[in-house]
C-alpha cells in the first residue's frame, strides 16, 4: 500500500489547500447558493404552482403543457423572441465586425471614432429605450428622415408589423461594445500573415476571406455565443418600450406593445412571476428558456470544431 | 535601411502614396459618415433637451432648440414624479458596496486561482467558466423566493449582498491578470516568511491594481445601469434608484419629452464621465474578457 505521502498527500499540501479553499470560499459559496440551488430549485418549481402564499403543490407537467397548448401569448412571446434573435443577432455581428475592421486602420482619430461608437453601449437600457421612443415617434426624427427620402412613414413602436424592427434598430445602435471585441481581435492577427498574402498576390477580398476570417473565427465563436445568450434573454429595453401601444397610460408598462408584438419571453415570463405570482409556471417558462439556450449552445460548440481555427491547434 | 529602399524605385513610391492617400480618405470617409450616424441620436437627445415642447416635433424638423431653454432641467430636476436627488443617493447605495464587494470577493478568488494550490483548483474553475454560459433566467424566481423567506424584498440587501461572493466574469479576468505577474515574488515573500494573505494584500494585489480598477468601473457602470435587479426588490418608490426612477417618470409623464430628455442626459452623463476617465481600463476589460456592460 502506497503512503500517503508519497501520493503527493504531504502535510503542507493539505495546509495549502486548507488556505486555498479559505480564499476560494465567497465564490464557492455564490456558486452553491446563486447558482447551483437556483437550478435546482427552478426545476422544482417548474413542477408545482406555487403563488408563495401558499405551499407549493405538485402539478407534474401541468405547468408545460399550458404553456405549450394553452397560453397563446407564450406562442406570441416566443415568436417574437425568435424573430428578434434570429435577425439581430446575425446582423449585429456583422455589423460590429464591420466596424472593427473600419477601426483598424491605420488612420489618425481612431480613438473619436472608437468612443464614438462605443458610447451607446454606456447608456443605462432604460435610457435609450426612452431616447429611441423619441426619436421613432410617428412625428419624430426618423420618420422625418424617412420623409425627405420620399420613403413612407412607418408606425414603428405602434405598428405591429414594424415594432419588432423598432426593437432591432435600436439594438443595433449598441454593437459598439461587440465590435470593440473584434477590433481585440483584430489586432491579434499578425500583419507580417497581410504581407505574405499581398507578396502572393491577393487583393482585400482575398486578403479577408483568406487571412482575416479564419484567425477571427474563435472570437466570432465568442461574440455569436454571447448575443444569442444574450438577445435571448432581452428584457429591460422589451419590457420599458413594451408600454407603447397601451394607449400609454402606467397600465400599459410591462405591456408587449400594438398587438403583443414586442412582447418577449422575459417580459411574459416577469408578469408570470412578478405580477400574477404564478411561481411554478413562471419557473416552467425560465426552465424552458434555459433549455433552449443551453441546447443551442452546446450544439454551437459542438459543430464549432468544423469552422473554429485555433492557432495553437495547427502547430500539432 | 530607409535611405536605401526610398531611393530605389521613386516611381512606384509615389503611385503608393497616391493610393495610400486615396484609401485613408475613403476610410475617413465612411468612419465619418457611420459615426454621425451613431452620433445623431445623441445630438438630438442633447437639443431635445433644451427644446420648449411644441418645438419637439415640430415640422419641419428643429435642429437647433430657439430659444434654448436651460429651465428644463431646473424643472426636470424640481419635477415630483422624478426626485433626482433621492435617485440618485439610492443608486449610490445601490452600486458602491456592490462595487466594493465585486472588488474584493473577485480579487481573493481569482488569486487563489491563478496563485494558490489545492484540490480540485482546476476543475472548480472549468466549473466557474461554465457558469458563465448558464442564463440567468433559471435564477430569477428562486433568487427572488430565497430572498423573500429571508425577509429582505424591498431592502438592498438582496442587490448587494450577491456581489460579495464573487462573479464569474469578474474572477476570469483578474485571474487572468495574476497570472501574468512572475512567481519569484511569491517565491521571495514566502522565504521570507509571509502568510498568503499579507502576500496577496500586501504584494499581489497592488501589482494588479489596473485590472482592479476596470471591475471597480465594469461593476459601477452594471449596478447603475440594472434595470431588473431594483424592478424585483425594491418595491417602495422613496428607494427607486436612478434606472427605475427614468422609467417611472416616463410612464406618468410620458408626453412632456423635454424635460424626459433632460432627465435622460441627467442619468447618462456620469457613466460618459468615467468611461472617458477610465477609458484604457474599459477598452482593455471588453477586450479581454467580452464583458457586456
Amino acid at each position: 500500500m502506497k503512503s500517503l505521502r508519497s501520493r503527493g498527500v504531504t502535510k503542507q499540501a493539505v495546509r495549502k489547500s486548507l488556505v486555498g479553499y479559505a480564499f476560494v470560499l465567497p465564490w464557492v459559496i455564490g456558486l452553491l447558493v446563486f447558482q447551483a440551488y437556483p437550478i435546482v430549485a427552478s426545476l422544482y418549481y417548474s413542477f408545482t404552482r406555487y403563488n408563495i402564499l401558499q405551499p407549493a403543490a405538485w402539478i407534474g407537467l401541468q405547468n408545460f403543457v399550458t404553456m405549450f397548448t394553452k397560453e397563446p401569448l407564450v406562442a406570441r412571446a416566443t415568436g417574437n423572441t425568435l424573430y428578434f434573435v434570429s435577425i439581430s443577432v446575425p446582423l449585429g455581428l456583422m455589423l460590429s465586425l464591420g466596424l472593427a475592421m473600419l477601426m483598424n486602420q491605420k488612420v489618425g482619430g481612431i480613438g473619436v471614432y472608437r468612443t464614438i461608437f462605443f458610447l451607446p453601449t454606456l447608456m443605462p437600457p432604460v435610457a435609450g429605450a426612452l431616447l429611441w421612443l423619441l426619436i421613432l415617434e410617428p412625428n419624430g426624427l426618423m420618420n422625418a428622415l424617412l420623409r425627405a427620402l420620399g420613403i413612407p412613414q412607418l408606425g414603428w413602436f405602434r405598428s405591429p408589423v414594424w415594432s419588432k424592427p423598432a426593437l432591432i434598430l435600436m439594438s443595433m445602435w449598441g454593437v459598439g461594445n461587440t465590435a470593440l471585441i473584434f477590433l481585440g481581435g483584430l489586432k491579434e492577427i499578425p500583419v507580417s500573415l497581410y504581407e505574405s498574402a499581398s507578396i502572393d498576390g491577393a487583393h482585400a477580398v482575398q486578403k479577408f476571406r483568406h487571412v482575416t476570417l479564419p484567425l477571427l473565427t474563435p472570437v466570432i465563436f465568442f461574440n455569436l455565443v454571447m448575443a444569442i445568450i444574450g438577445s435571448f434573454q432581452v428584457f429591460a429595453a422589451a419590457f420599458v418600450v413594451g408600454g407603447i401601444g397601451a394607449g400609454g397610460s402606467a397600465a400599459g408598462a410591462g405591456g408587449g406593445g400594438p398587438l403583443n408584438s414586442m412582447l418577449m419571453y422575459m417580459v411574459l415570463l416577469y408578469r408570470h412571476a412578478f405580477r400574477y405570482f404564478h411561481m411554478g409556471y413562471a419557473s416552467a417558462m425560465a426552465v424552458t428558456l434555459a433549455l433552449v439556450i443551453l441546447i443551442l449552445t452546446v450544439i454551437l460548440v459542438k459543430t464549432s470544431g468544423g469552422w473554429v481555427f485555433y492557432e495553437s491547434a495547427e502547430r500539432s | 535601411m530607409t535611405a536605401i529602399s526610398a531611393s530605389r524605385k521613386p516611381r512606384q513610391n509615389q503611385a503608393w502614396h497616391l493610393r495610400r492617400r486615396a484609401a485613408v480618405i475613403l476610410i475617413h470617409g465612411v468612419l465619418g459618415a457611420l459615426s454621425l450616424l451613431w452620433v445623431i441620436p445623441f445630438y438630438w437627445l442633447v437639443i431635445t433637451s433644451l427644446k420648449p415642447l411644441e418645438q419637439v416635433f415640430s415640422v419641419p424638423l428643429t435642429w437647433f432648440p430657439d430659444p434654448v431653454q436651460w429651465i428644463n432641467y431646473i424643472q426636470a430636476f424640481t419635477h415630483p414624479g422624478f426626485p433626482f436627488l433621492r435617485l440618485l443617493a439610492n443608486s449610490m447605495i445601490y452600486a458602491v458596496p456592490s462595487t466594493v464587494g465585486a472588488a474584493l470577493s473577485c480579487s481573493i478568488v481569482a488569486y487563489a486561482f491563478a496563485r494558490m494550490e489545492f484540490w480540485g483548483r482546476d476543475v472548480l474553475f472549468s466549473i466557474t467558466l461554465a457558469s458563465m454560459m448558464l442564463p440567468g433566467v433559471v435564477q430569477l424566481v428562486p433568487t427572488y423566493l430565497l430572498f423573500h423567506r429571508l425577509g429582505l424584498i424591498g431592502s438592498f440587501a438582496a442587490l448587494i449582498v450577491p456581489s460579495y461572493f464573487g462573479s464569474a466574469f469578474y474572477i476570469f479576468m483578474l485571474r487572468q491578470f495574476f497570472l501574468t505577474l512572475p512567481w519569484e515574488l511569491t517565491d521571495a515573500a514566502h522565504v521570507d516568511g509571509a502568510n498568503d494573505w499579507r502576500i496577496f494584500w500586501q504584494i499581489m494585489l497592488p501589482l494588479i491594481k489596473p485590472a482592479v480598477l476596470a471591475v471597480v468601473v465594469f461593476n459601477f457602470v452594471g449596478c447603475w445601469n440594472d434595470f431588473m435587479g431594483p424592478l424585483l426588490y425594491l418595491q417602495d418608490s422613496t428607494k427607486y434608484p436612478l434606472s427605475i426612477g427614468l422609467y417611472a417618470f416616463q410612464t406618468q409623464h410620458e408626453t412632456q419629452w423635454h424635460l424626459m430628455m433632460a432627465a435622460t442626459l441627467t442619468v447618462t452623463v456620469p457613466l460618459i464621465t468615467i468611461f472617458f476617465l477610465a477609458q484604457r481600463q474599459f477598452i482593455e476589460g471588453i477586450t479581454l474578457t467580452g464583458i457586456k456592460v
